[in-house]
């Protein structure tokens, strides 16, 4: 009967969703505050029964109430609870219940926080909301139902996949969510201001945080998603350029365009199109990536489920929701070029070539991940673009972001000085070559790490000189606001993130071996001895364990377990042992017996020594900080909406 | 007009799309025609993984059947082909032909030695141009050529045990009791 009560729930959900999404848009339109006022209160009730339907969904993984077939799919009796819980969003039909869940958790948030915007505007934003919500919760009921019964019963379940038993892959997903679907809220604040006309420079105000923190979530998932990666799958590689990665770097490309571009419009009025557009943008790639991953158009690589009906069901979402705003856009965006104009050497030309830079960036990974279904259109056969197409050429659109970045800060608005830049120029160049030199000696002169190290200390150095700037010449309080902080520490995550890529690329050693218990082997400065593999169980997995002591230069390091498991089911899963530390990273992955029957005897071993390897996702968490230190400026928090209003009139006026 | 562009563009998407979703309801993306079928395998002359020095070319191959395997080490799904391969190998009746597709000769290696060699024989496509000879859609593929060098059945994706028993073997048997 329960989940019967949770599908009830969904349908009931949908009602409100469609209540919210229609009826304070009439009221926006012909100013009835009675049917304005509907938003919030049919929000929450929204929320209310998603949330309900979800804790049906998480009871009855729980209970083990194999009647419900998701259920019976992706978890059985072994599997421990902290997984069954993970097990909700395993599959497709559970993840997308949590999409609609984080969905309303924002739209929650918003309307609490959207209390002091004026009211035609504030019922407008959580319209769009709702519809978004509408298209989702008819997706589930239509065409994904988690509560679908199963009959006869089975006494127990399948397995959860085994690669998704871990503890960085149950808490990816939601925060991974938490990003994609926080670009909602930029996108409904541009169609909002489409549809009012109201004056960018206030509404984009108001959307920055949010987009700052989606931002963050974004970076978050991504940084958790990638560790789990190199944690999991026993290769020792962090980024792979497939299909579903891919689906989560493109709108965070674009987000990160949409920050700078948020800033420039609302300090100065200018590039307001550009704006709207990659709010757009980063909620269409969200949506464009659940399609992607859903749909099974690219089912060769990696599938989520691929029921045709899905698929067109999700297009059609997609269809309705991009077409239509960017046909709002053709019609409503602004036709004038606004806000104050800029010379060739200000800050936001640094900003704007930053922006094409992320944009071309997304439009070159948008392309490689649909080149096989391009090829197939044109007939030309299903032609894939690896690693090899996103390695060349990502980096060559990043480069003039990092040569960029010093100078972004010190330029002033409108017009810079040439003056500055070049002493700057002058600075950071001799700091990156006097690095790179030193650094040279270091790394047996390989030119990838050298490279990192200049490109770091570019970038790291500019920072410096600009926080050193401001504590010289700005008096005590009003040095660092939030907003320049978190700006400051997501362009030195960059740095960090530099040096963990090029870095750990260049300088790892990775060793192949066979060895017997008792022998040893040399890598890095570090000797690896295997003492021999034994069998261990686990709740609903048997392995073989080998150990690994590790010493340097005869004094201990650490004792490392690689694991070979087989799950109940029979999938086999290898647990890579990693000793992390900050200058580097000891990893042993387990192959096979070299003796198929004799587990005691000699094993094949993957060994790894990766300098700088927790740097890339140092540096991630750093730009995630900025993310949200940047959202939780004092200026961003509403004042009084008329307030604000008069405040940007001023500023026009004055401009 | 300018304003219509990124909607415009968005439509041309869409199209793609839903050619894509049409497409897959058309085809089994997994037993895609390939016009090479009982046609002659495209000449080749590859050197070894092993030993780059070494060229081995289609006339060497003839005479004795063989499964070409096309895989990378960059490839996911290969390593799910990979077991099955490793515990069909020696059974499958004719040589396993390992064929590495635009890979890095080092990783290919690195590859093989954790996953394990079931090839009797590698050969290295490191620029992929030979792939394109053969209509290689992408890694794992895989090619049965007979003896005297015409290509019997070719499968893309990876090899499951399924395949491997319904569609493989059946293949291999059908063409050794035609040519032995």
């Amino acid at each position: 009967m329960t989940p019967e009560l949770g599908q009830l729930a969904l349908i009931l959900a949908l009602l409100l969703a469609l209540a919210q999404g229609v009826l304070p848009l009439i009221g926006a339109w012909r100013g009835n505050r009675a049917l304005m006022a509907v938003a919030r209160p049919a929000a929450a009730g929204q929320a209310v029964f998603v949330a309900m339907a979800f804790a049906i969904l998480v009871w009855a993984f729980l209970h083990f109430d194999f009647s419900v077939q998701y259920v019976a799919d992706n978890s059985n009796l072994e599997l421990p609870w902290y997984y069954r819980i993970a097990a909700v969003w395993g599959a497709h039909e559970g993840s997308l219940l949590l999409w609609i869940l984080i969905l309303n958790v924002w739209t929650v948030a918003l309307a609490a926080f959207s209390q002091k915007l004026p009211e035609v505007f504030a019922s407008r934003v959580l319209a769009v909301m709702g519809l978004i919500a509408v298209g989702f919760l008819a997706f589930i009921i239509f065409t994904s139902n988690p509560f679908g019964r199963l009959l006869p019963m089975p006494g127990d379940g399948a397995d959860l996949n085994p690669v998704l038993q871990d503890p960085g892959m149950t808490f990816h997903p939601p925060v991974l969510y938490t990003g994609y679907v926080g670009f909602s809220v930029a996108f409904a604040f541009a169609i909002a201001g489409l549809l009012g006309g109201e004056l960018e420079q206030a509404w984009v105000r108001w959307a920055r945080p949010w987009t700052n923190v989606a931002w963050a979530f974004l970076t978050l998932g991504i940084v958790a998603g990638s560790w789990w990666a190199y944690a999991e799958l026993g290769w020792g590689g962090w980024w792979f350029w497939d299909p579903v990665e891919n689906a989560s770097f493109m709108p965070w490309l674009v987000g990160l365009g949409l920050i700078h571009a948020q800033a420039i419009t609302e300090k100065r009025g200018s590039l307001r199109a550009w704006t709207i557009l990659l709010s757009i943008f980063a909620f269409s790639l969200s949506l464009l990536g659940t399609f992607l991953v859903r749909s099974g158009v690219l089912t060769s690589v990696h599938a989520f489920a691929s029921d045709p009906r899905r698929g067109v069901f999700i297009l059609a979402f997609l269809t309705i929701v991009v077409g239509g705003s960017l046909l709002l856009y053709a019609l409503r965006a602004p036709k004038v070029a606004g806000g104050k104009a800029f010379k060739l050497v200000s800050r936001e030309t640094v900003l704007l070539i930053g922006n094409l830079m992320f944009a071309v960036a997304a439009a070159m990974v948008l392309l490689g991940t649909l080149f096989p279904l391009i090829g197939d259109a044109l007939n030309l056969g299903r032609i894939s673009v690896g690693p090899p197409y996103f390695g060349f050429l990502f980096p060559l659109l990043m480069l003039p972001v990092v040569l960029l970045m010093p100078f972004g800060p010190f330029l002033r608005w409108g017009k810079g000085e040439p003056d500055v830049l070049k002493s700057l120029l002058l600075r950071v160049s001799i700091a990156a070559a006097a690095c790179a030199i030193v650094a040279a000696f270091f790394v047996d002169g390989q030119p990838k790490a050298i490279v990192g190290v200049a490109a770091a200390t570019w970038i790291a150095i500019g920072v410096l000189l600009y926080v050193y700037k401001r504590w010289r010449e700005v008096p005590r309080g009003r040095r660092y606001p939030a907003e320049m902080a978190g700006m400051l520490l997501a362009h030195m995550g960059l740095a960090v993130f530099v040096v963990g890529v090029l870095l750990s690329e260049s300088l790892s050693v990775t060793s192949d071996v066979r060895m017997a218990p008792g022998q040893t082997q040399h890598i890095g400065s570090y000797d690896f001895r295997f003492d021999g593999a034994h069998r261990t169980t686990g709740p609903n997995w048997r392995a073989d364990q080998g150990t690994v002591t590790v010493t340097r230069d005869r004094k201990p390091v650490t004792v490392m377990h690689p694991q070979k498991r087989t799950y109940l089911r029979g999938q086999v899963q290898t647990e890579s042992a990693v000793d992390a530390g900050i200058f580097r990273d000891l990893y042993v992955a387990l192959g096979e017996p070299m003796d198929a029957g004799n587990i005691e005897g000699a094993w094949s071993l993957r060994l790894y020594y990766k300098p700088f390897i927790r740097w890339i996702w140092g540096g991630g968490l750093l730009m995630m900080l900025g993310g949200f230190t940047c959202a939780a400026d004092k200026r961003f928090r509403i004042k009084r909406a008329a307030a604000i209003a008069d405040d940007v009139l001023v500023q026009e006026a004055r401009a | 007009m300018n304003r219509l562009l990124p909607f415009i563009a968005f439509m041309l998407l869409v199209a793609l799309f839903g050619f894509g979703i049409w497409w897959n309801t058309q085809h089994d993306q997994n037993a895609i025609p390939s016009p090479l079928l009982n046609k002659p395998a495209p000449a080749f002359n590859l050197p070894k993984l092993y030993e780059p020095t070494q060229m081995v070319s289609k006339a060497d191959l003839l005479g004795k059947p063989y499964l070409l395997n096309v895989f990378a080490s960059w490839c996911i799904e290969c390593g799910v082909e990979h077991p099955v391969l490793e515990a069909a190998g020696p059974s499958l009746g004719v040589r396993l032909v390992g064929y590495n597709y635009k890979d890095a000769p080092a990783d290919a290696k690195r590859w093989l030695g954790e996953h394990g060699n079931p090839y009797d024989l590698l050969v290295a496509d490191e620029p992929g141009h030979t792939a394109i000879d053969f209509g290689v859609y992408g890694a794992p593929e895989s090619f049965l050529i007979d003896a005297k060098g015409v290509i019997r059945y070719k499968h893309i994706g990876p090899i499951t045990p399924e395949v491997l028993a319904k569609e493989l073997k059946p293949a291999i048997a059908a063409m050794l009791k035609e040519t032995p």
